[in-house]
């Protein structure tokens, strides 16, 4: 039996609960569940908090299969203390839910640095007051060590977070993150709040990925609500992530060869990226095309004569780019920053669920738009490129491939994009945009659940809805995935000189906002 | 490698030039952008970015001005590493409460005379976070705000506004 069909038939099936399955189980159970994260036969989602429950979805990689496991009580068996990736996660259940993860091996704050005047903001809260007790880092010892504290603050236009290098003179021994600076409190702001509401602050979990991030919530509402969305606006939907992958990666490959000291590629990049955020913009009337995505389908349309523009844009990146490619290819002095830096093993990939190109880039081929298949991915002509060296170069050559794949997406999109329009992109005399490109939600008048997997460029989001009666939101938890990659950050530095980590930590443009929610 | 500088020597530059009389609204921008900086400020002006709990959209409208379109630097306007070496704060966020000490921090840090601009519309007043336990609602709240730049991120164009707005009041 498939292990993760063997959990299900032992717990209690949550009924409503789409489009994966939800069940509740034993403490017992839920020690099994964390086997198979032992024995490397399921992978980690995500472990969140609820009211009185924890819940943790699972994910068998061979079958894609994923399940929903609940755990009542303010008690459950850690996860942290078998599978270390489920530590940070448990470290959040107990700042913001009170729960207790028994036998969790690091008990220190996460988010919760002490000055939110409340405890527990999600669960039973508790007034707190007085200043917060310093941070205790982990001990390093040995002779010759020195620290390097940076951040939160720090010196590029970048988010902020807390790193805590122990160095033995070039040569990082240790990095020990602390992050939560940017914790906005979205999820307890998303209580009670609309649906309408609550995308728009999905949209702004991280700005790098709104548009994935209002199509993951998006989607995890259709799934409750049983919702289809209109054609036109499922690839439209595509087209705009698409969109937004592009742009990132050009930026993220820039940004990595200008922490080289290479600026000719950090410019040559940002043209493209420049030129990519004004096709979006004159397609849907905002570079970053946030809030076009909405629960039902999309907000708005292609603007008039915009498919000209993408055409014109994929006709631009496919001629400017090689060049690119083969400079940065061919410079010994970048390469030899790239090249071997900051090595990821399979290994850790494959144990942390490592998405995106840090996964991709150490044999990990996991990708949302395969492996949940949602669509229009199911229909169209891609490959998902996978390296195995693990370094720096790697994570670029991902990047590199996968903006390739993105080009031919488009491409496919835009000549497929289903009418439910006139071709130069208005919609037909006598319907109205709103009903061809965004379905009615309705109201549910029971509770409804729904979970969605999304691929953002940097890897998948997991977005866990329950819907109440009235169609406000009863909870909603949105898990980036930075949380998985974050850590392996702090393994691949080690070893390393301290020049390097701006390359490391480009590489692998983990997101503060979207971890720290 | 050679190839492509050689190629963009003899390319247009796609930097978009300021002083058309009939240009776009970014090169007039540009233009006046340009005589109130020297005016004022003797062609040099320092800016340190702040994030304060933004989702980072701000963040990359912001970095959108260093490229080869936008090209801040020529108008003596550039980023700096470190507070003590800037002259404006430019703040993102809502302002997190466990961003507001280093706010405050990076504040103090900066000499005098300084400004501060507001970047996003959740550093007005918090925006869509305002009402959260993790939020103080608005740089205003912790550190005097001199401009706000009104947006969602604010697009490059925006921002250069905002920029010649403070350079005309200061």
């Amino acid at each position: 039996m498939a292990p993760l069909t063997d959990i299900a038939t032992k717990g209690r099936k949550v009924e409503g609960h789409r489009p994966w399955p939800r069940v509740v189980v034993t403490k017992e159970v839920w020690r099994l569940a964390i086997q198979e994260f032992v024995e490397a036969r399921a992978t980690l989602l995500g472990l969140w908090g609820d009211t009185g429950a924890a819940h943790m979805a699972l994910l068998d990689e061979a079958s894609n299969d994923i399940l929903v496991v609940t755990v009542e009580g303010r008690e459950f068996p850690s996860v942290g203390k078998l599978h270390p990736p489920a530590i940070r996660l448990e470290r959040t259940i107990r700042d913001l839910y009170g729960m207790n993860p028994v036998g969790l091996p690091d008990t220190r704050p996460w988010l919760d640095h002490g000055v939110w005047g409340v405890k527990h903001p999600l669960g039973a809260r508790k007034r707190s007051s007085g200043p917060a007790a310093p941070y205790t880092f982990l001990p390093v010892e040995g002779e010759g060590l020195h620290q390097i504290p940076v951040g939160p603050v720090h010196a590029g236009i970048i988010e902020p977070g807390h790193f805590r290098f122990t160095a033995n003179g070039e040569t990082v021994v240790r990095l020990e993150e602390r992050l939560g600076y940017v914790h906005k409190g979205i999820e307890s702001l998303m209580t009670g709040a609309s649906i309408d509401k609550a995308a728009q602050l999905a949209g702004r979990v991280s700005g790098d990925s709104t548009v994935a991030y209002a199509l993951a919530f998006s989607r995890a509402v259709e799934a409750a609500l049983g919702v289809e969305v209109p054609p036109r606006a499922v690839w439209l939907r595509a087209l705009m992530a698409e969109l937004e992958r592009l742009a990132n990666h050009f930026g993220d490959i820039g940004a990595i060869c200008n922490d080289a000291s290479f600026s000719l590629m950090y410019a040559e990049c940002g043209i493209l990226r420049e030129r990519t955020l004004r096709a979006s913009n004159a397609c849907f009337g905002h570079r970053l095309m946030r809030d076009r995505v909405v629960p039902g389908g999309v907000a708005a349309d292609l603007a008039k004569d915009c498919v000209e523009g993408l055409r014109a844009l994929v006709e631009t990146v496919r001629r400017r780019f090689p060049e690119l490619i083969e400079i940065y290819d061919n410079t010994a002095s970048l390469q030899d920053r790239t090249v071997t830096t900051g090595y990821l093993s399979p290994s850790l990939a494959r144990e942390f669920g490592a998405g995106g190109y840090v996964g991709r880039a150490s044999g990990r081929a996991f990708d949302a738009r395969k492996a949940a298949a949602y669509p229009p991915y199911g229909e169209l002509d891609f490959t998902v490129p996978v390296f195995d060296k693990g370094d720096v170069n790697a994570r670029v050559w991902v990047r590199i491939r996968e903006i390739e794949q993105s080009l031919a997406l488009i491409e496919q999109i835009i000549e497929r994009l289903p009418k439910g329009a006139s071709p130069d992109g208005a919609s037909p005399k006598g319907t109205s945009p709103m009903g061809t490109l965004r379905a009615d939600l309705g109201t549910p008048g029971e509770v409804r659940e729904g979970i969605a997997l999304v691929e953002t460029f940097r890897g998948d989001v997991l977005v866990s809805i329950r819907i109440a009666a009235d169609g406000t939101i009863a909870r909603c938890h949105l898990r980036d995935p930075s949380w998985f990659q974050w850590p392996l950050l702090e393994a691949v530095i080690e070893g390393n000189i301290v020049a390097d980590f701006p390359l490391c930590n480009k590489s692998f443009n983990c997101s503060y906002s979207g971890h720290d929610l | 490698m050679r190839r492509l500088l050689l190629k963009n020597l003899l390319r247009h530059p796609v930097t978009e030039t300021a002083p058309e009389p009939d240009g776009a609204a970014l090169a007039e921008l540009a233009a006046n952008l340009d005589r109130a900086a020297r005016r004022k400020l003797g062609r040099s002006l320092a800016i340190r970015e702040v994030d304060a709990g933004s989702c980072n959209g701000c963040e990359l409208e912001i970095h959108a001005l260093n490229n080869a379109f936008y090209d801040l630097e020529r108008f003596g306007l550039r980023f700096v590493a470190s507070p003590r070496h800037a002259d404006v704060l430019l703040v993102t966020g809502p302002v997190t409460k466990n961003m507001r000490e280093a706010l405050a921090r990076t504040y103090r840090a900066t000499p005098d005379p300084k400004w501060v601009v507001a970047v996003g519309d959740c550093a007005v007043n918090g925006g869509i976070f305002a009402g959260s336990y993790a939020v103080e609602g608005g740089v205003r709240s912790v550190i005097p705000v001199d401009l706000h730049i009104k947006g969602c991120p604010p697009t490059p164009e925006d921002l250069l506004k905002g920029l010649l707005a403070l350079l005309e009041g200061i």
